[in-house]
């Protein structure tokens, strides 16, 4: 079983402070990778704009790093910043690394006229574009995200090595949101597209546990046609696609997530206050229940993070902090690493009915159960 | 050229050799009580006299003779019409263990002699060959280790499956919101009881079998479903609160809707679903078939006919010429019926052409659902060649179909379910779940529910299979109340509740294993196995050895 651990705080911090948590936790995984997701970014030697991408990936060659530049080039896309890891040559295997790509991009002049829906397809597009380039040639390009505002890295090997590889510790990045998963995605094959969080249009999640409902959900996902859902070298992948549908397709809130993927039973929605919606949300979705055991956590473009449990409560998880600064963890060794001083009281462990949100306000967190009525009113 | 008379032999005279049952019978424990003779629903055995030698061994030579006697003895008849079928009724009823029929591996001379009269071999029952593909598909994908399997005697198990047309996401949301008509979706328990008619059926059996789902509904919380079959319902049960677990099937004959349209004001709630029966898996390309044997008095006013007439419907509904006319006329006749509130679906044997039945559908908005039955389906009525060699396997039809709307993205919209051949050999919910991960939302059970719940004598070895004569010997699918009125309804239920129970439990010893329990494991074909390649290759699914 893999471990997970997140934390949000107004005052953005050091990656590598998670990385070290998460060796709190290190008995729960095998070294077989890492996965971190960054939100609200800090460059400590640039000023990021607002809407400025920023493409995270691996040019495994320098073939396909020339090829990354003539791609973006070609479709208008104009470097702003280019983030040099500080790489400790000492720890660095250079087989098959010819550059972690870091890099914030100006949009293209044509798309000024675009609406934000619009960007954002077309964010992806490119990510997808790239991430099939490098796919058909030989898998030297490897692409993780492109948006404004997220940094991702994922790399094979013990967490806490890949962060010293790339000098994490240096204090030149820091986020509001940080996301880490510990190990690859050992179910099936090794692929750094396996590894957790997954990225879909500002759509983060990372899970753990196996998701045993997983081809008939993917072959849901890919029979709806959207070109972001594909991938799939991973069983959890599904998870962000799902929460990305469920809040950018349907429009409809964080809460409705767990409705989609764990609904309750016929017998809980008789009593539930908008259960006739809720019934018929389950018919429609019914391909997108998840079995477990998971807990999910997840973070959104605005800074909202959030942790679900499969409907089991087969999962470990915990939620604690202070106001202000609030970490997720597997466990509660992971929560006291990575929020040293927190505040006990404010611990808390979800059951199988819960989702914990956590507000980009960060003051406090909510924990919302599946028995309370659902807050879409114009619907419901 | 005169044929001589001394071999007493003619072209189509048969020995007891030449037949697939034979009637063995043990002198020395028979008290010649008669139950055997005069339970024999084919008057196949019956009291013979026989010459019995005997020879005097004395030692004295000149009392040694042969004297005889005259015996009475159980004979089994050699003629076609009254050939032994194999049900062993005899022996249910003997009181001494003295008479049983065995099977006659040989083969069966007997099978070139039934042109009796120039009319072709009809018979009901099943197809007659044991081979089942759905036996041999096994569930591989145990979580082991990498998450821990599920506990199927303590977990909570989600295990009902939909029937009605599904929207899309956000076609439910853009509805919901506007206050626009939603299909009805029915929550159904998979495994349904397939059409059986109420002529067909006898109305004890009718009776027990509702009796056990209205107990697996009401009490057990197990929404188990019945098809009714065409010929309508018995009145009482058309207005009776029961309507909701029955599935009104309308056939090309319309057999039995005079009735149900007449009822429609008295119902006190609406059927669970209408059935539009296009094909039948047994006999595809034939009509439903109730012969004059069955047709009673009541099932004559039930279906608007006198009594003691064949009852053959015509192989497609006489106002269609076009599938779309089914699709766009037909559905929608009957949803209207039922103010839309009532999932329609047609039924169809499976074909190479099921795909283009259900892309029709895909597009009819009003389309519920559409049942897929193999050829190895049972009826009460066919031609032997049509059961035996007409039709389409279902598990390939069903997953050809099935990838075919996954590859639309609307397998969540158009619920499958299959038929044909499931528990034949008795695995019931191994077939039906293999059935639902190859894409299936459910399966319906007829000939299995007949053998488990009321103890129906057939097998596909020819065993029985009279169910078109009306001589039912278990009263199962006879009108005639001599025999039906063998059959204790109570009993019927008892076993109905008891065999969806069995199912149940089984369903969660399948899915505990494979992780699943939220849902159906509906097209989770990465759980599926065979060893066999070339079905493995075509059903797109693990070969494994």
């Amino acid at each position: 079983m893999c471990r997970l651990a997140m934390k949000t705080a107004e005052t953005p911090f050091s990656p590598y402070s998670i990385l070290t948590s998460m060796e709190a936790m290190k008995e729960g995984y095998d070294g077989s990778g890492i996965g971190l997701l960054l939100r609200g970014i800090e460059f400590a030697e640039f000023k990021q704009g607002e809407n400025d991408p920023i493409l995270s990936g691996i040019a495994h060659t320098e073939e396909a790093w020339y090829r990354l530049m003539d791609i973006m080039e070609g479709k208008g896309f104009k470097i702003k910043y280019d983030h040099e890891y500080d790489i400790d040559p000492e720890l660095f295997d250079p087989a098959n690394r010819y550059k972690y790509l870091l890099r914030v991009y100006k949009l293209p002049k044509a798309w000024r006229d675009y609406d934000q829906k619009k960007i954002d397809l077309e964010l992806m597009k490119t990510r997808l574009e790239l991430r099939e380039d490098g796919e058909a040639h030989g898998g030297d390009l490897t692409i993780f995200s492109f948006w404004p505002d997220v940094i991702s890295i994922k790399e094979v090997g013990w967490p806490l090595d890949a962060g010293k590889v790339l000098r994490l510790d240096d204090d030149r990045i820091k986020a509001r949101i940080v996301m880490a998963q510990g190990r690859q995605n050992t179910n099936y094959g090794i692929n750094l597209y396996a590894c957790h969080p997954f990225f879909i249009e500002g759509v983060a999640s990372m899970t753990n546990g196996e998701n045993t409902a997983f081809v008939p959900i993917k072959e849901w996902l890919i029979g709806t046609g959207f070109p972001g859902y594909s991938g799939y070298q991973s069983d959890s992948e599904v998870f962000a696609h799902i929460l990305h549908y469920v809040t950018k397709k349907l429009d409809l809130p964080l809460e409705a997530y767990k409705h989609v993927i764990t609904p309750l039973s016929t017998g809980e929605l008789a009593k539930h206050p908008q259960g006739d919606f809720l019934k018929g949300l389950r018919e429609v979705c019914r391909r997108f229940i998840i079995d477990g055991p998971n807990c999910v956590m997840a973070s959104m473009p605005d800074e909202t993070s959030m942790m679900v449990m499969d409907h089991k409560k087969m999962r470990p998880a915990a939620i604690g902090g202070k106001p202000g600064e609030w970490a997720m963890a597997s466990e509660m060794c992971g929560l006291e690493a990575m929020i040293p001083d927190r505040d006990p009281i404010y611990d808390f462990q979800p059951m199988r009915d819960h989702t914990i949100i956590v507000p980009s306000h960060r003051k406090e967190y909510k924990i919302w159960s599946q028995f309370d009525p659902f807050p879409l009113p114009q619907v419901a | 050229m005169v044929s001589i008379r001394s071999i007493p032999t003619s072209p189509g005279s048969l020995t007891l050799a030449d037949f697939p049952w034979i009637v063995e019978h043990r002198e020395d424990r028979c008290t010649l009580c008669g139950k055997c003779t005069a339970v024999c629903p084919k008057d196949a055995i019956h009291l013979a006299y026989k010459r019995q030698r005997i020879p005097n061994t004395s030692l004295e030579k000149s009392k040694q003779n042969m004297g005889y006697k005259t015996v009475i003895s159980i004979e089994q008849r050699t003629d076609i019409e009254r050939r032994c079928i194999g049900c062993a009724m005899c022996s249910e009823v003997c009181p001494n263990t003295a008479i049983w029929p065995t099977l006659n591996t040989e083969t069966n001379r007997d099978q070139f002699n039934r042109h009796v009269g120039g009319a072709a071999w009809t018979r009901g029952g099943r197809r007659n060959d044991r081979s089942s593909l759905l036996d041999q598909i096994i569930f591989k994908r145990i979580s082991m280790l990498t998450d821990p399997a599920l506990d199927a005697g303590r977990h909570e198990f989600q295990l009902n499956t939909l029937l009605g047309r599904v929207l899309a996401p956000d076609e439910y949301i853009k509805r919901t919101v506007n206050g626009e008509w939603i299909p009805p979706v029915r929550e159904i328990f998979p495994f349904v009881i397939g059409s059986m008619s109420f002529g067909a059926l006898s109305p004890n059996m009718w009776l027990g079998v509702l009796q056990g789902v209205a107990y697996c509904n009401e009490v057990l919380g197990i929404p188990v479903a019945m098809a009714t079959g065409e010929g309508g319902c018995p009145p009482w049960v058309l207005k009776s609160p029961f309507l909701k677990y029955i599935i009104l099937q309308i056939a090309s004959g319309y057999f039995g809707w005079d009735e149900i349209i007449r009822a429609i004001p008295d119902m006190q709630c609406d059927p669970l679903a209408i059935e539009i029966k296009y094909g039948q898996g047994a006999k595809p390309g034939d009509g439903g078939l109730l012969m004059w044997h069955k047709v009673s008095s009541l099932i004559g006013r039930l279906r608007g006919v006198p009594g003691g007439v064949d009852l053959p419907s015509p192989p497609v509904h006489q106002t269609l010429y076009s599938i779309e006319e089914s699709v766009m006329k037909m559905i929608q006749s009957m949803a209207t019926a039922w103010g839309f509130k009532v999932p329609v679906y047609p039924k169809i044997s499976a074909s190479a052409s099921s795909k283009a039945v259900l892309n029709n559908l895909v597009r009819n908005p009003y389309a519920a659902g559409l049942l897929i039955d193999g050829i190895d389906g049972g009826t009460g009525a066919a031609y032997n060649v049509s059961m035996q060699a007409t039709g389409h396997p279902i598990a390939s039809s069903l997953r050809e179909c099935y990838l075919d709307i996954v590859k639309q993205g609307k397998q969540n919209e158009i619920p499958l379910f299959a038929a044909g051949g499931v528990g034949k050999n008795g695995n019931v919910a191994q077939n039906g779940m293999a059935l639902m991960m190859l894409g299936a939302s459910g399966v319906h059970i007829g000939k299995y529910v007949m053998q488990a719940a009321a103890g129906c004598l057939g097998n596909e070895n020819n065993r029985c299979n009279v169910c078109n004569l009306g001589i039912c010997p278990k009263g199962i699918t006879s009108q005639n109340p001599k025999l039906y009125r063998r059959l204790d309804p109570d009993k019927v239920a008892q076993n109905v509740v008891d065999l969806f129970l069995n199912i149940r439990t089984e369903m969660k010893k399948i899915m505990a294993p494979l992780g699943r329990s939220q849902s159906l494991p509906i097209g989770m074909s990465d759980a599926l196995g065979i060893n066999d390649k070339a079905a493995a290759d075509l059903l797109k699914i693990t070969y494994v050895c």
